[in-house]
């Protein structure tokens, strides 16, 4: 056995629990030094004979022994486990670790070995308590790797793990580490630790709240009331008190962040009710297909996605920007097949559109489920739209923040085609004055075709958006046709700034009330608010003036 | 005197409507329990069910087109009145139900057993008294259309505003009766209905009289409905629909007169509904569903707009339709009832009543 | 003028003949109807088409076999288009126009309820393959999903003896499944020693798609110090957006392991599972379980359906259950007739796929094992854990007010659904 000491500076501190931590001591050396091959053997053998019994308890213990015996091959069993490729074989129980490569290893000695191959061993399961030992083995595991990255991961996985007998290690790494950024997260697991240490000295111990109260997070604030009833006063309302500056810290955040949340649901609404702001609003058809289109566009995501997984899954995470032409292609291009094939027959009949339009939908549905069946299918988020990052404390994520880009980029882009192109300039002439339009040669029922087809793009390309949040099931626009028609209308119709501020203003206000009211009751006040705004201001929140403004 | 007078200004396709309705009211409870099953005039037990099914939502659309197709008030939102007169009369089914439910409590709904309420919400007073029960069908409706009505006709709220504002009520109805807390049984709604006055729900003779009464009602509705249309009130929501402002400036109070037909319209619905639960057995806030009220509205455009006997007939032959389609083509219905719909919009523009009958109709049919 | 008269008098006659219309001759030898009630159009259609296909299957299959008693099966498909009243209409009309002499049918509550009165009046045969609340028994209805005892407490037992959850979430759709389940398991928490303050109740709307604020509530609410799980009764259709969500908000399943009842294989295939390993599922039945009875199934599946990329599901599971019973209570009682057979399928025992035995019992529920599992990257759900027997589904709850006297036996002379025992009387009074 080697010299426990050896490897180590030891602090001050330390020097005195040393005697105390005697055992952890050895591991952790073990693991810095690297075991005695002979020694170690039979001790790893009954160890990884704990993966091979199928069970989840033995399996978990398994893993805590394999990470404090210092085997050689201790990360590399732990990684495999979690990453399901550890396996044993059920004839003699004596366990691999299946590579990347499908390369068979033994566990005990690293060596590869040649004549088993992977389908022949069984896995080794895991459940969410064995995950739980991963964790935080590998955090005790990883806390000397050379990758900065990692060494911040395990500190991280210490900290929530809450296991006392990585204190030592922690001390050690702190005294060695010079990454700044690492050094904090391994002091902060440190305090995490010493906080409810009953051995420390309080100075220790109220030096660990300061630090927690400093990190000032949730995770912060769960080790701030771990702290037990009994601890001596000065701590505990040390405690008390950081865990409250802590709390008012994050209750501001949630407020800010409710009104991310906000936002976020708005461009949602909005990417929804914008391509109904041109059909409805502008060209003042009741387009119950509308939300057919979004679903179009949201299957067009699938199929794409389809594509590029069997014939390019390299280009998996760019299938979005594929997907967006096209679905502007396939939702736009259905949308001018309707306008030329019904709609055209019914302009200065809109009530009659909604009949039609309803028609069209039901067809719609059908088609698609016909098609591609009536289950959800599955679009992936590519990467760079999952997961969170975090903002000044608060947690953002990657889908919801794209999507907001995305919906001003759009907003940004129509506003563009309808202000600025030759186009647009007609458009605005036909919807203000068909007659006179028609008279000064502009082709009005091309116009008409362009801009129903443009509607129904838009509101292909939001399929697209809400793909990555949503369900893509036959059903998708169902659930976004009713709010885009409040938006529209609560925008005043006609009015694209309408729609942009009533979908955000709905959005902002659906999310600050559903904390205080509930889901279902704060949805049923924005809808009350709703009925009762257009009493106040009949044609909308940006209304029409002037003659067209008769419906 | 007033029969004379507005049965002088049927049409011949209204009054064929008439004669066939007070036929069927007569005839079908005949045939159900009379004939013996198997002769060639039985008709079926459940042919009956559904007949009555359809003269419901007949006079749903009847009451819809009073408003649309005579006012120019598009409601999207009138399978709300609709809903509520059924959950009335479904509050009174339940309350009648007694010990007999499957807790044998006397006071309580079984929903409200299993979810552990100890006593009866206020909302549910009174609901043991028939009268009681049958006043709230037709009030609650008829309040919740005059507030709704009284605001927005005031406010000058016309056109999609409007219809998206009838849309949102419902809308927020549906979401609010989905919620237990709200004391109406949430999703699963209100079933499982023993009796009704005192007859049993299930009985066939019961089956017959609520067809009968619901073919009555569809008369009632009709009478009242062309007695509105063809008096002088009448021209003047005619005009209304027509030219509002016009109407406004000639120094009508446009306000009461759309009031009215929307109150008028809502208790009628109110009425459908209540005549409805009884005979499907259930009612659940999917009755509120927006997809439910713009249903209704293309019962009447199928059938004709400013027809009445259209509305009716669309109601019916929409429904004939699904019934039929959904058993014989499960997997394609949709394509075909989409494709009527189109069809009958590009093809029959005034509606199936509108384009064949209107030459049929009374004075001062459709525009 | 007559051209007008003639056409309306002629589709109010096609109208009523189509309803009159009673194709009632039943030959001995004749295909034997068998009702398949499920939604193919609208919200349900999502889950239901599925439990048709696999209906289709079934009858196809029992007919190379030669159908039952020398006659062969015919489906009888309807659409009753996620609409209760026409589930209840599509009923009376497979019944007593199509004269089936058994349904297979409904998902949600709502259509089962909107339906019994239709099966009770005409003494027919239902199927109902879906987990539901309980609360209920009928002589008409055989429960072949589970019971709230079938899946919802041995799951909440796991999480506290495996994973040692003290503070927990119940988060459900606002409708009748998810109300009484929670109200079930609060009171089991409540007798297990929970303390209320550690019980968070949370109902969003249907379809609901917007979770942000929820989710962040539910990390708010795990931040306590307690180890936290979240039991989710959220229905089929609001999962995808919540588990995207989840995973995004990076809620993984070793600190807030979330457990749904509602979420099997069908519903994981719409989703990319990665970021959702190890949260769980509780159920009867799993694709991946590892019987070669499920084996077989997967593969007439896979081949019936011409896809062999698709999935199995427990109320897939059910409805095999379902039809061998039938067709074995059939054959017991020798007759199609429905009092007949349902007096014969109390006591029929037929393989599940998991392995085991399925047995319908007197409360017209069946004995399945449960099985808790957790996801898989690959969107299949692997056992973790699961009963050492079998478990009788509980249609009466021992953990709620009302129903913890009440039983249910249609065996005769009982043939009672709610009999109180404190009073010994059926129809439940206390």
């Amino acid at each position: 056995m080697p010299s426990p000491s050896g490897g180590i500076r030891p602090m001050p501190e330390l020097k005195r629990l040393l005697p105390r931590f005697i055992a952890p001591l050895l591991v952790l050396a073990a693991l810095v030094l690297g075991p005695a091959p002979g020694a170690l053997a039979q001790s790893v053998g009954d160890t990884l004979a704990k993966f091979a019994t199928d069970r989840f308890p033995d399996t978990a213990r398994g893993v805590e022994e394999i990470a404090r015996s210092g085997h050689p091959t201790a990360l590399e069993i732990v990684e495999a486990l979690g990453e399901n490729r550890l396996a044993y074989s059920q004839a003699d129980r004596s366990v691999y670790v299946i590579g990347k490569d499908d390369q068979v290893r033994s566990a005990e000695t690293g060596a590869p070995v040649a004549d088993i191959a992977p389908n022949q061993l069984r896995r080794v399961r895991i459940n969410n308590p064995v995950r739980s030992a991963i964790a935080a083995a590998l955090g005790a595991l990883r806390l000397n790797s050379a990758d900065p990255v990692q060494r911040r991961a395990a500190a991280e996985a210490i900290m929530q793990a809450h296991d006392a007998d990585q204190a030592p290690a922690l001390e050690a790494a702190l005294g060695r580490e010079k990454d700044a950024r690492v050094a904090t997260a391994i002091s902060q697991a440190l305090a995490a630790l010493r906080i409810v240490d009953t051995k420390q000295p309080e100075s220790v111990r109220l030096a660990a709240i300061d630090t927690l109260a400093e990190r000032g997070d949730r995770e912060a604030l769960v080790m701030l009331r771990n702290v037990p009833a009994e601890a001596p006063a000065a701590i505990r309302q040390r405690a008390e008190r950081a865990a409250a500056a802590v709390e008012r810290r994050l209750s501001i955040l949630g407020g800010v962040q409710n009104v991310f949340f906000g936002l976020s649901l708005g461009s949602v609404l909005l990417l929804a009710a914008i391509g109904l702001a041109i059909t409805f609003g502008v060209m003042g058809i009741i387009n119950m297909a509308h939300g057919e289109m979004v679903m179009l566009g949201a299957y067009t995501t699938f199929a794409v996605q389809e594509f590029l997984r069997t014939s390019a899954p390299g280009l998996f995470d760019w299938s979005l920007l594929f997907a967006l032409p096209l679905a502007f292609l396939v939702a736009g291009g259905v949308g001018i097949g309707i306008e030329r094939t019904i709609i055209r027959f019914l302009y200065g009949r809109p009530l009659e559109t909604l009949l039609a339009t309803w028609g069209v939908s039901l067809a719609l549905q059908q088609a698609v489920r016909t098609i591609f069946g009536s289950s959800n299918r599955e679009v992936g988020n590519p990467a760079f739209m999952t997961g969170s990052f975090d903002l000044f404390g608060i947690s953002l994520t990657w889908s919801r923040m794209w999507i907001v880009v995305f919906t001003i980029a759009v907003f940004a882009f129509l506003l563009f085609v309808i202000r600025y192109t030759d186009y647009g300039l007609r458009m605005r002439a036909v919807v203000q004055n068909r007659a006179m339009a028609g008279s000064v040669g502009i082709r009005t029922n091309w116009i008409d075709a362009l801009t129903f087809g443009l509607g129904s793009g838009i509101a292909g390309i939001a399929g697209v958006a809400l793909s990555q949040i949503d369900n893509v099931s036959p059903n998708l626009g169902q659930g976004y046709i009713i709010d885009s028609f409040m938006v529209v209308v609560f925008g005043g119709v006609g009015s694209l700034w309408g729609t942009l501020v009533a979908a955000l203003t709905l959005g902002i206000a659906n999310k600050l009330l559903e904390p205080l009211a509930g889901a279902v009751l704060g949805k049923i006040l924005i809808l009350v608010f709703i009925i009762l705004f257009i009493q106040k201001r009949p044609r909308g929140l940006f209304a029409q003036k002037g003659r067209t403004a008769e419906s | 005197m007033i029969v004379q007078r507005l049965a002088g200004r049927l049409g011949l396709s209204e009054l064929a409507f008439v004669a066939i309705v007070a036929g069927l009211a007569v005839l079908v409870p005949l045939a159900n329990l009379t004939m013996p099953e198997g002769s060639l005039l039985h008709v079926s037990n459940a042919s009956v069910v559904l007949f009555g099914k359809w003269m419901c939502y007949a006079l749903l659309a009847l009451s819809l087109d009073l408003v649309w197709g005579y006012c120019g008030i598009l409601s999207l939102g009138h399978g709300a009145f609709f809903a509520l007169g059924g959950y009335a009369m479904g509050m009174y089914l339940m309350r009648t139900i007694g010990t007999r439910g499957v807790y044998g409590n006397a006071l309580l709904p079984d929903f409200m057993v299993f979810l552990n309420w100890k006593e009866l919400p206020f909302t549910w007073y009174f609901f043991d008294w028939f009268g009681y029960a049958a006043l709230m069908v037709m009030l609650v409706p008829g309040i919740l259309a005059f507030v709704l009505g009284w605001f927005a006709f005031r406010s000058r709220v016309t056109g999609v505003y409007l219809s998206i504002i009838t849309q949102a009520v419902t809308y927020a109805l549906q979401l609010a009766f989905f919620r237990n807390d709200m004391g109406f049984g949430g999703n699963n709604g209100l079933t499982d209905f023993k009796d009704i006055l005192g007859f049993q729900v299930q009985a066939q003779s019961t089956r017959a009289a609520l067809f009968a009464l619901s073919a009555l009602a569809l008369l009632g509705g009709f009478a009242a409905a062309k007695a509105i249309v063809s008096s002088k009130l009448g021209l003047v929501l005619v005009a209304i629909r027509d030219a509002e402002t016009r109407t406004r400036f000639i120094g009508y109070r446009v306000e009461h007169y759309k009031l009215f037909v929307f109150v008028v319209s809502a208790v009628m619905a109110g009425i459908a509904g209540a005549l409805y639960v009884p005979q499907v057995g259930i009612i659940n806030p999917s009755e509120f569903s927006p997809a439910n009220s713009i249903e209704a509205v293309i019962w009447v455009a199928v059938g004709g707009r400013g027809t009445l006997v259209g509305a009716a007939l669309g109601a019916v032959l929409v429904n004939a339709a699904k019934t039929w389609l959904t058993a014989a083509l499960p997997t394609l219905w949709l394509f075909v009832l989409g494709a009527l719909f189109i069809l009958v919009t590009l093809f029959l523009p005034r509606g199936i009543v509108g384009t064949f009958g209107a030459k049929f109709l009374g004075r001062r049919g459709t525009k | 003028m007559r051209f007008t008269r003639r056409r309306f008098l002629g589709t109010t006659a096609a109208v009523a003949g189509m309803a009159l219309a009673a194709p009632s001759i039943r030959a001995q030898g004749a295909p034997v109807k068998v009702g398949v009630l499920h939604s193919l159009s609208g919200t349900m259609a999502i889950s239901e088409t599925t439990l048709k296909d696999v209906m289709l299957m079934l009858i196809e299959e029992q007919n190379k076999k030669g159908g039952i008693m020398g006659r062969k099966l015919e489906a009888a498909v309807v659409d009753p288009a996620s609409n209760w009243p026409l589930f209840a209409e599509k009923a009376r009309e497979l019944i007593s126009t199509q004269k089936v002499a058994a349904t297979f049918g409904c998902w949600t509550s709502v259509s089962r309820k909107s339906v019994l009165p239709v099966f009770e009046e005409l003494n027919s045969i239902l199927f109902y393959p879906v987990q539901y609340e309980g609360e209920e028994s009928s002589k008409n209805v055989f429960y072949t999903g589970a019971a709230p005892n079938q899946q919802a407490i041995p799951a909440v037992d796991y999480l506290m003896s495996s994973e040692k959850v003290q503070r927990w979430v119940l988060a459900g759709t606002d409708y009748v499944y998810p109300r009484t389940t929670n109200r079930i398991l609060e009171a089991y928490l409540k007798l297990k020693g929970v303390k209320p303050e550690d019980i968070m109740i949370n109902y969003t709307p249907f379809g609901h798609s917007d979770w942000q604020t929820i989710v962040r509530q539910i990390k708010a609410f795990g931040s306590a110090g307690k180890k936290t799980a979240v039991v989710s009764t959220i229905n089929g259709d609001a999962n995808v957006p919540f588990y995207k969500e989840l995973g995004n908000q990076g809620v993984a399943a070793k600190d807030i392991p979330v457990v749904a009842f509602s979420v099997g294989e069908e519903e994981l295939a719409g989703i990319d599972t990665k970021p959702l390993v190890g949260h769980l599922a509780a159920w009867n039945y799993f694709m991946s379980v590892d019987a070669p009875e499920n084996k077989d199934f997967i593969k007439k599946w896979q081949a019936f359906i011409k896809n062999p990329k698709r999935v199995t599901n427990d109320p897939m599971e059910a409805h095999v259950i379902g039809f061998n019973m039938w067709v074995k209570a059939v054959e017991k009682a020798g007759t199609f007739d429905a009092e007949a057979v349902i007096d014969a399928m109390v006591g029929v025992s037929v393989p599940n796929l998991t392995g085991g035995f399925s047995t319908m019992m007197p409360n017209h529920h069946i004995t399945k094992p449960v099985l808790i599992g957790e996801i898989q990257a690959d969107g299949q759900i692997n056992t973790v854990w699961q009963t050492s027997g079998l478990v009788v589904g509980d249609e009466w709850s021992d953990y709620l007010e009302g129903s913890k006297d009440l039983i249910s036996d249609w065996r005769k002379p009982m043939s009672c659904g709610n009999f109180n025992i404190k009073t010994g009387k059926c129809g439940g009074k206390a």
